[in-house]
């Protein structure tokens, strides 16, 4: 038989129905749903009298309006109140595999709960009416966002209508250098190939800095392949990905599991498999990465200068420049460890697990934020993140470095709660996107991995965490 | 759906790359938890001049001068023209909503992003990739030219400027079948039914873990 990749390998394992054009109805797996992109969806259903195909496929919670402080005070914001509740009576009324409603142990974002309960599992189809769900390819899934529409043509048929991606392979070699995080592999990987440079592609990470990463890495690096253009980005599996989903919630046990995993060890791409385009990378040469503008591509080393748009030849581009520093409030050649910061945000579905706290706590332990820096939220990603975190002593070490430790979900990544950057707030952020508003009307984002933004917090500017470790 | 054929409209420029679907509309208007309205917030924060909410009455609000849209000259343009990786982003099926609840049945870039370019054909609005020359030809014509057309002609696939030039664009068959004909694509689904509870059975038998 021919080499296949794994993308092959998933595709055709799904595929229900194939017309000549090479449109396919594609079998999914799991969905999963959150209260902001649904409503219309379930609303769309009862309104064509359809009935949900398999709701045990089905995996809700409420994480982007949520708020993550005074649980107690329930939900302030009446219209997100309503979408929340909106979402809590249509899972009582269809059903789910689990629901975490807000304030549940074990809620939390959508991309943090899936993987930890053991509701992602290797050689699924796993789709989401939100772009990151691309996070849950590094379980060797065929993982992608979906909009409204899609979500409910999957809650009706169980399928979604696709076509065939090209394929890609980013390849990252060698190994990372100290104070190196998945994060910065993640940036310095969209820095290369640029935010469309995957458009139309799902690309397979690979590679040695790949396999020597923990599920965490490889979901912080999953969840960016959509800044990089493409839908979908995912991991082959490996004993590191077998260890962690070993006696999950929804994992599968005994006899189950022995022939699980005999069938996830199959979830590579064979030797010699040909992919459409291939990217190589050198892991010693990634170093730690900072956002200057407000796109994710606009990245540079944090030892480097911001670019000078007069260096750009291609109008549009040297527009995109000046329009990106003038939003940002940064001149060119400026040193990037000298922009003061206002704010820190670590969390979100690109960093909110143990590890990322973990990174974050090892640079925070034993200091004391800056005083130009007003205010540093930690918001775990999970409720059993936070839990994990609290038996580990971080939430201490972060409360003594003046650090906020709050409740779970989605909050100032995209600031749909009450946590948010006001206008001309810079901020250091481990989100995802650093779009024009995106934390706040006017506010100013940087992307960094945890250890970074730990470090921004405590010196007031950008600095190299290498110097701090 | 609204069927798609041909279109006759004013086009309006944005002259920029990658425009997000933030941009495009905001997110304090995601927690509606209706489909439409959304067209008078698309664009807010370049639209506007203070700060968007859900509720507020937009005809009261100040415009923002500089931004383009706002130009009497393409009030009612029903084409827009743009850049690269257009809609890139969140997956926000509230972006071709709100374009569309705009009054945008057409729209004309050098690329699109995948999930936005998808969710267009959802709703009845017809994403073009032209060649970067057409485009850039395109903006200088919508420039200089106060009121300027194009007709999209969806069954031949033409781009039709009104000096008569005309360029083919692609588009895939299955979803030029959708548009023409306005189909829901979950009816079209639903024909296979039969085929899906063949392959959901098989799958259970195969692996049953993921049924849990
Ligand atoms: S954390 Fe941010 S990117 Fe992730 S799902 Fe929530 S809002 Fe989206």
């Amino acid at each position: 038989m021919e080499a296949q990749t794994l993308y092959e390998k998933l595709w055709s394992s799904h595929v229900v129905h194939q017309e000549a054009d090479g449109t396919a109805l594609i079998y999914i797996d799991r969905h999963l749903v959150h209260e902001v992109t649904s409503p219309q969806a379930f609303e769309g259903l009862k309104l064509a009298g359809r009935k949900p195909w398999r709701v045990s496929s089905i995996v809700a919670t409420a994480d982007h309006n949520t708020p993550t402080d005074h649980w107690e005070q329930g939900i302030q914001d009446p219209v997100s109140r309503q979408q929340v509740e909106t979402l809590d009576s249509n899972i009582r009324e269809v059903g789910a595999l689990a629901y975490f409603p807000f304030k549940n142990e074990r809620q939390g974002i959508v991309h943090v709960i899936g993987p930890e309960n053991g509701a992602t599992l290797p050689g699924m189809t796993v789709v989401c009416g939100d772009s990151h769900t691309s996070t849950h390819g590094a379980f060797a899934c065929l993982a992608h966002g979906i909009g409204t529409s899609e979500v409910e043509h999957v809650m009706a048929t169980q399928c979604l209508i696709q076509k065939r991606s090209k394929t890609m392979l980013v390849r990252v070699d060698g190994k990372l250098g100290k104070g190196v995080t998945a994060k910065d592999v993640a940036l310095a990987i969209i820095g290369r190939i640029g935010t469309a440079g995957g458009t139309g592609y799902a690309i397979e990470f690979g590679g040695e800095v790949m396999r020597s990463l923990s599920m965490e890495g490889r979901m912080t690096v999953c969840n960016m392949a959509i800044e990089a253009g493409a839908r979908m980005g995912f991991v082959a599996v490996d004993q590191i990905t077998i260890d962690y989903l070993k006696g999950r919630p929804f994992s599968p046990r005994g006899d189950d599991w022995e022939r699980a995993v005999a069938y996830w060890r199959t979830l590579h791409s064979d030797e010699g498999a040909r992919f459409d385009q291939l990217v190589v990378l050198r892991g010693e040469e990634i170093q730690p990465q900072v956002t200057w503008g407000t796109s994710p591509e606009m990245v540079v080393p944090v030892g480097a200068t911001v670019p000078d748009p007069a260096k750009e030849n291609d109008p549009v581009r040297r527009e995109g420049m000046e329009r990106a520093l003038q939003y940002m409030g940064l001149t060119p050649n400026l040193p990037v460890t000298s922009i003061k910061i206002d704010k820190v945000f670590i969390g979100s579905c690109t960093n909110s697990r143990i590890e990322d706290l973990r990174q974050a706590a090892v640079i925070a332990r034993g200091r004391r934020k800056a005083d130009n820096v007003r205010q540093v939220l930690v918001v775990p990603g999970s409720g059993l993140v936070k839990r994990q975190a609290e038996q580990e002593g971080l939430d201490k070490i972060f409360v003594a470095a003046g650090f906020e430790w709050r409740e779970p979900g989605c909050s100032m990544c995209l600031a749909m709660n009450a946590d948010r950057l006001e206008p001309g707030e810079r901020c250091a952020s481990t989100s995802n996107r650093n779009f024009e508003g995106r934390q706040g009307a006017g506010g100013r984002t940087h992307l960094v991995s945890p250890a970074m933004a730990a470090a921004a917090a405590i010196a007031g500017h950008f600095a190299d965490v290498r110097d701090i470790l | 759906m609204q069927k798609f054929i041909t279109l006759n409209g004013l086009v309006a420029p944005l002259d920029r790359n990658n425009v997000d679907t933030d941009a495009i509309i905001p997110k304090q208007f995601l927690k509606s938890i209706k489909r439409s309205g959304f067209g008078p917030n698309a664009f807010d924060e370049w639209r506007y001049m203070d700060r968007g909410e859900p509720g507020m009455d937009n005809s009261q609000r100040p415009l923002n001068p500089n931004f383009v849209l706002n130009q009497p000259r393409y009030q009612g343009a029903s084409v827009l023209l743009t850049r690269a990786n257009f809609g890139c982003g969140s997956s926000r099926e509230h972006a071709p909503w709100a374009l569309l609840d705009y009054g945008f049945r057409a729209i004309i870039a050098e690329s699109f992003a995948d999930i936005f370019f998808n969710n267009c054909f959802k709703n009845g609005v017809v994403p073009i990739v032209l060649p970067k020359a057409e485009v850039d030809a395109l903006f200088g014509l919508v420039e200089h030219s106060p009121g300027y057309t194009i007709e999209v002609d969806l069954p031949t696939q033409l781009v039709k400027r009104p000096d008569g030039h005309a360029v083919h664009f692609d588009i895939d068959p299955f979803r030029k079948e959708c548009l023409i004909n306005g189909w829901d694509d979950i009816g079209l689904t639903l024909r296979h039914a039969d085929k899906i509870k063949a392959f959901e059975e098989r799958r259970r038998a195969e692996h049953p873990y993921y049924f849990a």
